[in-house]
């Protein structure tokens, strides 16, 4: 499977981005790489994408920017989570979660049984 | 870690900038991934070209980064505003939980000045601002006659008004009336209105149940026997039933049938009269008026209501009516000689009411708002002195990097949560009071409500005067934070603020606070002593010992020619009730409510009775003989009625000294005659008696006259005046048995004069009130005002004042030292206050009668006030100032 062409779900990209930032605070130029490396390349983030999500989430007030030195040395701009997206990031994985073990579920279903009987 | 200090503080120098922090942010980016990629062995350039094209257009991705990075900084600033603003209040409230004396005098002044101006208002508003309860009621108006002295207009008149006119799309006419209702097997005396059939339609109202009368009901005299119930009255004497509907009740004995119910909120066309019912106007001679109450031309007994049509000015509206008049004056040059329509706001009796009662409302607003004006120097100069004492910590404040913006800003928070406090402790005794105001009826028979209950705009007004107030009081001393000199005022510790030769701001304000409630003060006793006055006033009766019993024999069906027996049995079986020293009857009780209707007279053989033509307009009694004796009114000359004067006998009449002089001059009236309207009768003068007061307490001596009731004038109309020395119960008593041995279908009122009089007291009683509370309110800010200026002159003085004990000086000296300037300072402000009350006459002679400040009394009063307030101020602070104990004081510090 090509996966530069794996396509996020709507609202899959801002419950990654709130989970890359679960532990430390990080800059934009991390996140993607903690999403690359955690999903073994599977996922390739645009940055053309990440960033006004970013934007967005802080305007939301789930993370707050701030200023600070990357670990080469380097102006970076870092984002952490406010008590508001760590909530929101539990619900999301949970519903998350739900909603990927229901579709499973059903991908992976046998012949539906009225269908059998029907025809019995 | 410390590059990274070092960034943050460049960043809060700068500020945000939304589009550096984005071009940064994605350049970071740019070269992160280029290191990554060199890393992995690509070219620089190459490695460039692919991070840069992973982004895809990188200007789109700058806007859209400007534009939510503005989004967030904006909200991030609002944030940061708001915690401010919480910062500040809270700050406000720990300071003010720190000297709670402080805030209850703070709050409580201004609850009394916040307060007394939401009643006034209210009562404003319910009276004068707010319209009818009617469609539309901005274009309704009383056409009003403003020649005659009664103000109202003619039925036939009206007639021709309403259909000749061009600017009004409706016109009604009513008037009030009491009838006896039968509910059950008793009646009940009840006030309602006489309206035409186009009353409601004109005022655009709907029955709450059944219908309501129409124009199209008028068809011809005694034609609509229909009576329309106020909601009030349908729920107490009915009980709410439906099915009362349709059937018919006695109206002074006459059926008439129950068509409909008003709106509940609907309480007729005047503020404060509410009625009973409404019965159309062409059925007013089934209840007993003459048949010449609608049909003469002359006879002035109808308010006319109409509804401009739309585009149409008053000025236009007036212009058509009198057009109308000169047409009319032309055609019935006896009657509507000098008729003429005038357009005023509906709501209050025309301007009968109306004039006296908007110029008393907006004089006592004026007062109320001085009141809080006073309040507000009164707080001033409190915060003055506070933000003195606390210019040492201020200027802290401002060398350790506050703006004074920022102080500012916290000390005028302070001002206005204590003004919101204040504000909001007011009304809700405002809210209280008024609730007792409208629950309240002053008189038991007769249908007066005031309702006043606050409303959104009330709780507006409420509102801006606290936060206005607050912002007043909080800027004056803000003024001394804004000039303040940081290293000055650490130095010197306290500051005086703005110092104007020997006298500071704080004088100032005191200054203008004791004028103001001076001022106040004398317009309180100037009431009082008004008040006072009118009421040791000659009536030109003696109402002490006196019964009053009123019947009115139409509403027990007597036609007038079957009245005067009655009558005269009533006088003669009163007359023998032991104890009883005097009996007499008259047509009308004086100073009641609906006296006095007045006649127009001419001299001896008039021939022209056109209105222009006639001498004066007299009030016109009957009465019994023995009335003047009963009344305790005093004949100066000739004779009184007698029984003897009867129907054919020559006509007579006791005319009063004002009466006789305006005919006569000095000359003797007795023995002459007068003519009245229409000529016919000759009346003969038998008798002056002593001038009264028929209307108002405070009327100009008015001419009257006395027609013996056998000759009957009018009227089947009458009380029963009675003098004993038995207590008043006892009589009453008597009196109701012996009426209902007469006729127990008539309804008898009987009531102590002194307590009738009560009506006519009424506006005197309530405009004394009402300044005697202004004045009280005032008394309380001026002592609170010299009381706070004392104490804090004292305490701030008392190092200075041990010094002085111990050097040894004498008491005395000691209080002179410590009180001189406040005592001053009341001097100054009494004189500049009771100036002002005396330039202020005009207008408490709108409010009051014989409003006299120059009265030696009053002066006098003002004074002692002036120096009771005073002494009761500086009482405390003088004896803590007498107390200084050297030895502890020098130990303080």
């Amino acid at each position: 499977m090509d996966a530069a062409k794996l396509e996020f779900l709507r609202g899959t990209l801002d419950v990654l981005i709130l989970k890359a930032l679960t532990w430390e605070a990080r800059h934009g130029y991390a996140i993607t790489s903690f999403i690359r490396e955690q999903s073994d390349d599977a996922l390739l983030l645009e940055e053309g994408t990440l960033y006004p999500a970013l934007w967005r989430l802080e305007s939301k007030g789930l993370v707050q920017s701030e200023w600070g030195l990357s670990e080469n040395n380097r102006k970076a701009k870092f984002y952490r989570l406010t008590p508001r997206g760590r909530r929101q990031l539990q619900q999301e994985t949970a519903t998350w979660q739900a909603y990927a073990s229901a579709v499973s579920k059903v991908l992976a279903a046998s012949q539906p049984r009225r269908l059998t009987e029907e025809m019995g | 870690m410390s590059l990274n200090r070092m960034w943050r503080r460049y960043d809060r120098l700068l500020g945000p900038d939304v589009a550096s922090d984005v071009r940064e942010e994605l350049r970071f980016h740019i070269e992160a991934k280029v290191s990554d990629l060199v890393g992995q062995g690509w070219t620089e350039d190459e490695a460039r070209k692919e991070a840069e094209r992973q982004f895809g257009s990188l200007s789109a991705l700058q806007r859209e980064g400007e534009r939510i990075g503005d989004i967030i900084g904006r909200r991030k600033r609002l944030r940061e505003h708001w915690s401010d603003a919480f910062e500040d209040v809270r700050y406000c409230f720990r300071k003010l939980a720190k000297s709670p004396g402080f805030s209850a005098v703070a709050i409580a002044t201004l609850a009394l000045g916040i307060g007394a101006n939401a009643v006034v208002f209210s009562v404003l508003n319910a009276l004068v601002l707010r319209p009818l309860n009617a469609d539309q009621p901005g274009r309704l108006f009383v056409v009003e006659h403003r020649q005659h002295a009664s103000y109202m207009q003619s039925y036939p008149d009206y007639i021709d008004y309403r259909d000749d006119n061009s600017a009004f799309s409706g016109m009604a006419g009513y008037d009030t009336t009491d009838v006896a209702v039968v509910i059950g097997t008793s009646a009940v005396k009840s006030y309602g209105y006489l309206a035409s059939g186009n009353y409601f339609d004109t005022l655009g109202v709907r029955p709450a149940e059944g219908r309501f009368f129409h124009g199209s009901d008028e068809r011809g005299m005694n034609s609509a026997p229909y009576i329309v119930l106020s909601y009030d009255f349908w729920r107490s004497k009915f009980n709410r039933n439906l099915n009362v509907i349709g059937t018919t009740v006695s109206l002074n004995t006459h059926p008439f049938t129950v068509i409909g119910v008003a709106p509940r909120d609907f309480h007729g066309t005047e503020m404060f009269f509410w009625p009973d019912y409404w019965i159309p106007l062409i059925d007013a001679q089934e209840i007993g008026f003459s048949p010449h109450f609608l049909a003469n031309r002359a006879t002035h007994n109808l308010w006319i209501l109409g509804r401009l049509k739309p585009g149409v000015t008053p000025q236009q509206a007036s212009d058509d009516l009198n057009s109308i008049s000169r047409r009319l004056a032309q055609q019935y040059p006896r009657e509507d000689d000098d008729l003429d329509a005038r357009l005023v706001r509906p709501g209050l009796m025309g301007d009968v009411w109306g004039d006296s009662i908007r110029a008393f409302l907006a004089a006592i607003m004026m007062l109320a708002a001085l009141v809080l004006l006073a309040a507000c120097a009164n707080l001033g100069s409190i915060f003055a002195v506070r933000a003195a004492d606390r210019a040492r910590e201020l200027a802290l404040r401002l060398a350790i990097g506050a703006s004074r913006a920022r102080i500012l800003r916290t000390l005028l928070t302070e001002a206005v949560v204590v003004s919101l406090l204040g504000g909001l402790t007011g009304m809700s005794f405002a809210s209280f009071l008024l609730q007792l105001l409208s629950r309240w009826q002053p008189f038991v028979d007769f249908p007066i409500h005031v309702v006043a209950l606050p409303d959104g705009r009330i709780y507006a007004f409420a509102l801006l005067l606290s936060v206005g107030s607050g912002l007043l009081f909080g800027f004056l001393p803000a003024r001394q934070i804004w000039q303040a000199d940081a290293a000055q005022a650490m130095k010197a510790g306290t500051s005086a603020g703005p110092v104007w030769g020997r006298f500071s701001m704080r004088d100032g304000l005191l200054c203008v606070q004791i004028a103001l409630c001076t001022l106040l003060v004398t317009a309180s006793l100037v009431a009082f002593r008004g008040m006072e006055r009118s009421l040791r006033m000659p009536l030109g009766f003696r109402p002490q010992g006196v019964t009053i019993a009123e019947t009115q024999l139409n509403m027990g069906g007597y036609t007038e020619v079957q009245s005067w027996p009655v009558q005269t049995r009533m006088a003669e079986e009163a007359a023998r009730i032991p104890g009883v020293s005097s009996v007499g009857l008259i047509d009308r009780v004086m100073l009641d409510n609906d006296c006095c209707g007045g006649e127009s007279v001419f001299r001896q053989g008039a021939t022209d009775f056109r209105s222009s033509q006639e001498v004066f307009v007299a009030h016109n009694f009957s009465v019994s003989a023995g009335y003047f004796a009963a009344a305790g009114t005093r004949l100066l000359a000739g004779r009184d009625i007698s029984w003897r004067d009867e129907p054919n006998s020559p006509p007579v009449a006791v005319v009063n000294v004002t009466f006789a002089h305006l005919l006569f001059g000095n000359t003797p009236a007795i023995g002459r005659h007068f003519e009245l309207y229409g000529g016919g009768a000759l009346y003969e003068i038998v008798g002056v008696v002593e001038d009264g007061k028929y209307q108002t307490l405070t009327e100009a001596p008015q001419p009257a006259m006395f027609f013996p009731l056998a000759q009957g004038m009018n009227s089947n109309d009458t009380a029963l005046v009675v003098r004993s020395a038995l207590p008043p119960a006892n009589i009453a008593a008597r009196l109701n048995r012996m009426m209902n041995s007469i006729d127990p279908d008539i309804p008898l009122t009987v009531r102590a004069w002194p307590d009738a009089l009560d009506l006519a007291l009424f506006p005197a009683r309530a405009a004394t009130g009402a300044l005697g509370v202004m004045g009280l309110l005032a008394a309380m800010l001026a002592v609170t005002g010299i009381f706070g200026m004392a104490a804090y002159s004292v305490s701030k003085r008392m190092k200075e004042l041990g010094i002085r004990v111990a050097l040894g000086a004498r008491r005395m000296h000691l209080m002179q030292t410590a009180i001189s300037r406040p005592l001053v300072l009341l001097l100054t402000g009494s004189a500049l206050g009771l100036a002002c009350g005396m330039l202020a006459t005009r207008l408490l002679s709108r409010v009051v009668y014989d409003a006299n400040p120059s009265d030696p009394l009053v002066l006098a009063g003002v004074v002692a006030a002036m120096v009771l307030l005073g002494g009761i101020g500086t009482w405390v602070p003088a004896r803590r100032a007498l107390g200084a104990n050297p030895s502890a004081l020098m130990r303080e510090e």
